[in-house]
């Protein structure tokens, strides 16, 4: 088998035509990554644009929700019943003022959130836990942005109103140490625990309170990309609030936590009091921060949009590699050299994807340390990325470069056409990826089918953003999230190829050369 | 000039472009893979028109979404089938070395490439309709279905209606102009993998990289690619704003048509075969 590899070896580096073209498949790579880019707004509204709050993981979020709050200094609790959450959400239908700030209707969103809090300071993105009711998820608690638990029994209310003055629901938070534990009750006699959380770092000096906070509400037109969002505001009502433990002052003090500037924020939220009834408007959310429809910037993948060129030449090489053999009779020589043909494949196979995948890697590890940088300098926002899963970007994506190539090279053995088989590699994962991504035509069902079945749905090695069931937000490939996870979809690739190796492989032993 | 010593203009018989192209249509007619790809044409452009059409949903008015351009889609995939036909038509006289016996015949080497063209634009021509046609009846038994209904704006697809007929029209004659612009490249490049992968490198490439960049990037790559130029002769709605109008998209990927074979005649004309 050695023998065999070397010969093959020989064969690939002494065509020159080939050599070019590989260098051509990672000059196009780094080209494309490095290349155009429109200049970003960071710079022109100044560098607060290019940021995003972070949460204690280090991940973006975003904090943002109208408190009336308290001190807690060491250990304590605090108990209130929500009596009511109402809202307001935009009426994209009225059109009376195009210019103007949009109407609003009576609404919740699905993820409007009113409840008890306790934080570790009012700075955005400070560690907190929280027990909330939701628009349409029932009673929950979260903590720390990423965590969500729903309270047990709790269910989905599918409608908007989940408390009423005749259904009302009480909410209990105890701190103990960094410890948060949740409490559920529907009568405020028989309490649920929900869940204990640890909030690393919780200083004993606290914030804590009642809050409000709703997300935006986005109208999606077809569930394609093209949609109206806007503000919308939560109220909650609460009343028999009581506090134990170390809890200062009496009042519950308004606070916009997070609130963001200019004009089209509106007001942040107020608190009312009156007769032991408090209530609490808020806009915004306590969430991970999600990229897409709604969000903002590009990811890391952006830098990598050369890849296609790159796949287009590999998969060129690749039908060549074994297409010129038939073309110039060569494969008479080396099928008597070495009559277990099945060899001669597979050493063409090793040989095509180490250096497709050599090529891939080194450009792709250029692009995306390199570009990142550039566009940040072009004042783009880049999704930032852990250095994990950089690493898994790059080798990935040269993963995927290499089994294209392997692709190309047991269609090429199966057509013996060098162009049938290019044309393949290209139509089953340029074409795919073009449907999905670039100008998804589809509805996201058929788009996230497309994307899990196709050789395009390794393009998914390339994720680098969370999918959060606790924020709405269109996850669809076109944002960058795909339907599998990174190795999976790259698995399906993989499955393309072997199935096509092992097709080639039979008829190269069945058929005369 | 040429490889056996006639000069080029000894030959004077008549009725030159009449012969070499009896002689194209033979050559074409007579492979099998001539009539397999051309078959393929037709049915993928119905095939994957009509999947696209049954699978498109418009669940309420203003949906944003083009009819005619989802029931045509099926030309996204079977212009790849019609790039294969056109690199195959010359690149395949040069991997046997049958272009030497073709240019033996037919000295005069421009005349040989137009009988190509004519040869192909021509068969492209045919099969395009045919798919073209059927994908169009497919999206208006099937679209209405998807919600596209009149109520919400969207009246049944049909070739009595202007933009329409410009789109069903517009798309064959953007296969057609597609082969010729593989035809030439492949003149020019001579391997088959090598001028497939330019053909639709070209064509794919330049979307799937306008969609990465920013607006204004992206508004120039769709000016000048062939592909997302081209196609802007399926538009029936939203003409403002899009980047160039129907007609001017096609003329764009004309431009490159000419310009392709444009470099295939030269080369033609200037190396040994």
């Amino acid at each position: 088998m050695t023998a065999v590899l070397r010969s093959e070896w020989v064969k690939f580096r002494t065509v020159r035509g080939w050599v070019i073209g590989m260098l051509v498949a990672g000059l196009a790579i780094i080209a494309l990554g490095l290349g155009p880019s429109d200049q970003g707004s960071c710079g022109a509204s100044g560098p607060s644009a290019c940021t995003q709050t972070l949460g204690p993981g280090g991940e973006a979020v975003t904090d943002s929700f109208y408190l009336a709050g308290r001190t807690l200094d060491g250990n304590g609790a605090i108990t209130a019943r929500v009596t009511s959450l109402t809202g307001q959400i935009p009426d994209f239908s009225d059109t009376g003022d195009p210019d103007g700030p949009p109407k609003t209707q009576s609404g919740l969103v699905p993820w409007a959130k009113a409840g008890i809090i306790i934080k570790a300071s009012l700075a955005p993105g400070s560690a907190y836990a929280a027990m909330m009711v939701t628009g349409d998820h029932g009673v929950r608690m979260q903590w720390d942005y990423t965590g969500d638990v729903a309270a047990p029994g709790s269910v989905a209310s599918g409608s908007a109103a989940s408390v009423s003055d005749t259904s009302p629901r009480w909410l209990r938070l105890v701190r103990a140490g960094s410890s948060v534990t949740g409490y559920d009750s529907a009568d405020g006699r028989h309490w649920t625990k929900v869940a204990t959380v640890t909030l690393a770092g919780l200083p004993t000096t606290v914030r804590g309170g009642l809050f409000a906070t709703s997300p935006p509400y986005t109208q999606l037109s077809a569930g394609q990309l093209d949609l109206n969002s806007a503000n919308s505001s939560a109220t909650g009502t609460f009343d028999q609030v009581s506090v134990a433990g170390g809890w200062h002052g009496n009042g519950w003090a308004g606070t916009a936590v997070g609130a963001q500037g200019g004009p089209a924020a509106g007001p942040a939220g107020n608190v009312t009091a009156a007769g032991g009834r408090i209530t609490v408007t808020g806009t915004g959310d306590i969430a991970p921060s999600v990229a897409g429809a709604a969000g903002i910037g590009v990811t890391i993948a952006q830098t990598l949009i050369g890849l296609f060129a790159g796949l287009i030449a590999v998969a060129v090489i690749g039908a060549m590699f074994m297409t010129a053999e038939y073309r110039r009779g060569l494969i008479r020589v080396t099928l008597a050299a070495t009559p277990r043909r099945w060899q001669v494949l597979a050493a063409k196979a090793v040989v095509l994807a180490a250096v497709a995948f050599a090529v891939g890697l080194v450009s792709s590890a250029v692009v995306v340390t390199m570009g990142q940088r550039v566009l940040r300098e072009h004042g783009v926002y880049v999704w930032p990325a852990s250095g994990l899963t950089e690493a898994r970007v790059i080798v990935g994506s040269a993963a995927m470069l290499a089994v294209a190539a392997v692709i190309a090279l047991a269609i090429g053995a199966i057509a013996r056409r060098g162009a049938a088989a290019v044309a393949f590699v290209i139509v089953v994962i340029v074409l795919p990826y073009l449907l999905t991504v670039t100008t998804p035509l589809l509805p996201p069902g058929t788009t996230n089918w497309l994307a899990r079945v196709t050789p395009a749905a390794a393009i998914a090695v390339q994720q680098t953003l969370v999918q959060y069931p606790q924020v709405a937000n269109v996850y669809a490939p076109a944002s960058g999230y795909y339907p599998l996870p990174p190795w999976a979809g790259f698995a399906v690739l993989c499955a393309w190829a072997a199935a096509a190796l092992a097709l080639a492989a039979y008829l190269l032993n069945r058929r005369d050369a | 000039m040429s490889d056996i010593g006639i000069p080029v203009s000894a030959y004077t018989g008549p009725g030159q472009l009449a012969t070499a192209l009896q002689a194209e249509w033979v050559k074409v007619r007579t492979l099998a893979g001539t009539w397999w790809l051309l078959a393929a044409v037709v049915v993928l452009t119905a095939a994957v028109g009509a999947g696209v059409s049954s699978a498109a949903a418009c669940p309420a008015a203003g949906c944003g979404q083009d009819p005619a351009k989802l029931a045509l889609s099926g030309v996204d995939l079977s212009q790849a089938v019609v790039a294969i036909l056109a690199v195959l038509a010359i690149s395949g006289e040069y991997s046997t070395g049958m272009i030497r016996v073709t240019l033996a015949a037919m000295p005069r080497r421009l005349t040989v490439l137009a009988a190509k063209a004519v040869t192909l634009a021509g068969l492209v021509l045919a099969a395009g309709a045919a798919g073209v046609l059927a994908s169009m009846l497919a999206g208006r038994l099937l679209l209405p279905g998807r919600g596209f209904t009149a109520a919400r704006g969207y009246p049944a697809l049909s070739l009595t209606d202007g933009s329409d007929l410009r789109a069903v029209c517009g798309s064959v004659l953007y296969l057609a102009l597609v082969a010729l612009l593989a035809l030439g490249l492949a003149t020019a490049v001579r391997d088959s993998a090598v001028s497939i992968g330019l053909t639709l490198g070209l064509l794919y490439l330049f979307p799937v990289i306008a969609s990465a960049l920013g607006p204004n990037w992206s508004r120039h790559l769709q000016q000048i690619g062939p592909m997302s130029a081209g196609l802007t002769i399926q538009a029936t709605a939203g003409l403002r704003a899009l980047p160039l109008t129907p007609w001017q998209g096609l003329g764009v990927l004309a431009l490159w048509a000419a310009a392709a074979l444009t470099a295939g005649a030269l080369a033609l004309r200037l190396r040994d075969a």
